[in-house]
């Protein structure tokens, strides 16, 4: 057991330091993520910056406002809040095996 | 109005929190730290916002944060500010207390009322999920009437306590309404909170898919609902005026309301709302609205 | 000592109450922020801070709160951004505190309350006794009992240097008896400010929110385990609370070392700076008091010698950490202890009482400890009530006999009509 006075004295508060994926990869929470049909994606199509709805409101940042939009699968919950929210139905939420 | 490409690109939470699918709270921090950028302070008392936060060692998010007891978030907020006004960095740093509704509207609300009597440089957020969600649906003064809590298994008899109206009572420079489903108004709120000196007080509707019950997906066309049907208007009271925000403007006309019983049917808290119940909101939301158009007259 | 330095420091001497000692001592310890409700009898401390502040003399942020428990919340908050911090309280302040104290010494913030002692209700009271400063003893502060004006103001000084020592970081209470010191006007030595702050220079703080350079999170859930990721480990609650706990046991070298270096710069000490010793060297028998007891006692102190017995006083100055093994060393081979207790831990007996039995636990031939209850409430602590109980404790200590009910000195049930 390590228990000399300068052991203790490096833990002090509980302090945290930023990391990604803090609650592990949250990817595995659902079989369920979002592809994207770039036929249809509006940025993809018309090469414009514009839409990225499924960006804005990804409630987990795991989409890029890119054209196209990528979206980080190891992260996604699958909530399926982009297929929703996107005007053209782009989006379809398929099963994905994971192993 | 902002548009999709002003909005900050970086983010400032990192993937893989702690957080429910489908959280609108998730979303809403996501989108007020992209308006308040790297030279703010978060406070944050218990609530599912301490959980997004991480565990002890790592954490989520990219800017400081306070952890603070439940009653405490408005005194903390002060604590920050006074220490930043005594280094000279109160200019430079915004100081951001983020809690949840019963730490806003239950237990923290002496501290609240406290912090912005005495003027405390800050902004108050307050994301409304309408009970304790974190410690597992327990109904708070938030809780709207007739809704399923785990203390209200027969449904809320009490209708949800009005904080905006509360806050603005303190005679603060800035109070304002905004909802997770329209993340541009809610980011341009807190831009505009941010470059105000004196206490601001943002008041959040934050969709909850398992404290409602609903399926993760639509937690935008919940909080969208709940816009469309009158009953969570966003507006902003800025110096005393009354501005509505122009996600709700539309519904000072009442033939363009929803009925409330869509937004009703499309959660299970409500399953059992009385007929009697869903007069008082019609009665409550026309009251509401009312009150609106008279002060936009009045000013 | 030339002449004139005798003569530049006597013009330094004020007459202060406790009170006003303390805000003198938080002057000059260049406190940055002060977030403190009013209460009695602590409130004169927290308007002497409002006249500095507005007089020029102090530069802080007093935070003048809804509550105390806002005020400990917001103590906090500012420590944790970086600044030194201190406030004062009474009795159902500081029980309004509570809940910030093990939030305070978890976080390991350097922060210093000035503890006006006072009674906690019901039924109302507004005098003194230690059941306040009693409450605060598992919450991992260090803690103080003053026993005149003068300790309250050195004391003040040595609390902040030893709270923010890098082996210690720990909050610290710095106790008076409410009234009895709080509000009595005593001649006060102030020192120049140079000179304090030579001793006690600016807070180097481990954890400092406002250089936002350094993004972290403070005080998040902390499990029950660590944690370990590539990117590091981070310790468990269990490992915190035991830094914590070794910090307290440690600090006491610490405690030391600062009243030493004080006592050499200033030319007054107390004690071994964790109990003051009255006549004890040729002493048998040992009351056993803190504070206003001790005052008391003191007076009669002679008289009881007077009367043949071998009597001295230790009166104890650090309660939090309790300093067990000085107070072993010193008691090995003594044959009395009368303690006097201003507080009772309710269903078992007074706390000093209990406190030093399991302090002296196991050594050999141990003394005779028998204590009183005194002056709860603020009734008065008679010369006659310490005499009163001393006799009693000889004589029982005499037949060796052990009691186990809790006497009360001072009581005035035979004065109640309806007990007829």
């Amino acid at each position: 057991m390590t228990d000399s006075k300068k052991d203790y004295q490096k833990i002090l508060a509980s302090v945290q330091k930023p990391v990604k994926g803090e609650a592990g990869k949250t990817g595995t929470w659902s079989n369920f993520k979002p592809i994207i049909d770039l036929e249809k994606c509006i940025p993809a199509k018309s090469g414009k910056a514009t839409c990225f709805n499924c960006w804005l409101y990804c409630p987990e940042a795991v989409v890029t406002r890119t054209i196209p939009p990528k979206i980080d699968l190891d992260y996604c919950k699958g909530c399926g809040i982009c297929m929703e929210e996107c005007p053209v139905n782009a989006i379809t939420m398929e099963e994905v095996k994971t192993e | 109005m902002v548009n999709v490409m002003d909005v900050r690109e970086e983010e400032f939470i990192n993937p893989g929190t702690r957080m429910c699918s489908g959280c609108a709270m998730a979303l809403i921090y996501r989108i007020a730290l992209k308006a308040l950028g790297p030279k703010t302070i978060i406070t944050v008392p218990a609530s599912c916002l301490t959980v997004l936060h991480g565990m002890q060692g790592f954490c989520t998010t990219k800017v400081s944060v306070l952890h603070t007891p439940f009653a405490t978030t408005g005194a903390s907020a002060s604590g920050i500010v006074a220490s930043l006004e005594e280094k000279g960095l109160a200019d430079e740093i915004c100081v951001v207390a983020f809690a949840g509704d019963g730490g806003t509207a239950d237990i923290g609300i002496q501290a609240l009322s406290g912090a912005v009597e005495r003027g405390t440089n800050f902004i108050y957020a307050c994301y409304d999920n309408e009970a304790y969600m974190n410690t597992g649906v327990q109904r708070s003064g938030s809780t709207p009437l007739g809704a399923f809590t785990a203390t209200t298994p027969g449904g809320k008899i009490r209708p949800k306590k009005n904080m905006p109206k509360i806050l603005e009572a303190h005679g603060i420079p800035y109070v304002a309404t905004a909802n997770g489903s329209y993340p541009l108004d809610l980011y341009e709120k807190f831009q505009k909170a941010r470059e105000i000196k004196g206490s601001k007080y943002i008041h959040i509707l934050s969709a909850c898919p398992p404290g409602w019950g609903y399926d993760p997906k639509d937690t935008i066309k919940l909080g969208k609902l709940a816009n469309d049907t009158g009953f969570w208007p966003l507006y902003e009271i800025i110096n005393g005026k009354l501005i509505i925000s122009k996600d709700s403007k539309k519904y000072l006309d009442p033939s363009k309301r929803k009925p409330i019983q869509d937004y009703f049917k499309a959660q299970k808290r409500f399953n059992n709302i009385s007929q009697d119940e869903i007069e008082v909101y019609r009665r409550n939301i026309d009251d509401l609205w009312n009150d609106f158009k008279r002060r936009l007259e009045s000013q | 000592m030339t002449q004139t330095e005798i003569a530049d420091k006597e013009k330094n001497i004020k007459i202060l109450t406790g009170n006003y000692a303390a805000a003198h001592a938080y002057m000059q310890s260049r406190v940055g922020v002060i977030s403190a409700y009013p209460i009695t009898p602590q409130s004169p401390v927290v308007e002497k801070i409002s006249e500095f502040i507005r007089d020029g003399k102090l530069k802080a942020k007093f935070l003048l709160v809804e509550s105390e428990h806002s005020a400990a919340a917001a103590c906090c908050a500012a420590s944790a951004t970086g600044s030194r911090v201190g406030t004062a309280t009474s009795a159902h302040g500081l029980m309004l505190m509570y809940e910030m104290l093990p939030w305070a010494s978890g976080t390991r913030l350097p922060i210093v309350i000035n503890l006006a002692t006072r009674s906690c209700g019901a039924p109302w009271s507004i005098w003194d006794d230690h059941s306040d400063f009693i409450a605060a003893r598992d919450v991992g502060w260090i803690q103080f009992m003053c026993e005149d004006n003068q300790e309250i103001y050195d004391t003040n000084f040595q609390a902040f240097k030893i709270a923010e020592d890098p082996r210690v970081y720990v909050p610290t209470i710095v106790a008076y008896d409410g009234y009895l010191l709080s509000h009595t006007l005593m001649p006060v030595q102030l020192e120049n400010q140079e000179n304090i702050d030579a001793f006690l220079p600016p807070l180097k703080h481990h954890i400092n929110l406002s250089d936002i350079s350094q993004i972290k999170g403070v005080g998040p859930v902390t499990t029950p385990n660590i944690i370990k990721r590539e990117e590091g480990t981070a310790p468990g609650y269990y490992e915190f609370r035991y830094a914590l706990q070794k910090a307290l046991e440690n600090s006491i070298d610490v405690i030391k070392e600062v009243h030493d270096e004080f006592a050499e710069k200033f030319g007054r000490s107390y004690g071994n700076g964790l109990f003051k010793t009255y006549k004890t060297e040729d002493a048998d028998t040992i009351i056993f008091a803190m504070g206003s007891v001790s005052a008391q006692t003191r007076t009669v102190i002679e008289k009881l010698r007077a009367d043949g017995l071998k009597i001295g006083l230790v009166t104890l100055r650090l309660f939090r950490p309790f300093p067990v093994k000085y107070l072993r060393d010193f008691f090995k081979g003594k044959k009395n202890i009368v303690i006097f207790d201003r507080a009772i831990g309710y269903g078992y007996e007074g706390v000093l009482c209990y406190e030093l039995k399991a302090a002296l636990y196991g050594l050999q031939d141990p003394p005779f400890i028998k204590g009183f209850i005194v002056g709860l409430g603020g009734r008065d602590v008679k010369g006659e009530h310490i005499i009163e109980g001393v006799h009693r404790a000889l004589e029982l200590s005499k037949k060796g006999e052990i009691t186990y009910e809790t006497e009360f000195l001072g009581l005035k049930l035979d004065e109640l009509d309806f007990l007829d």
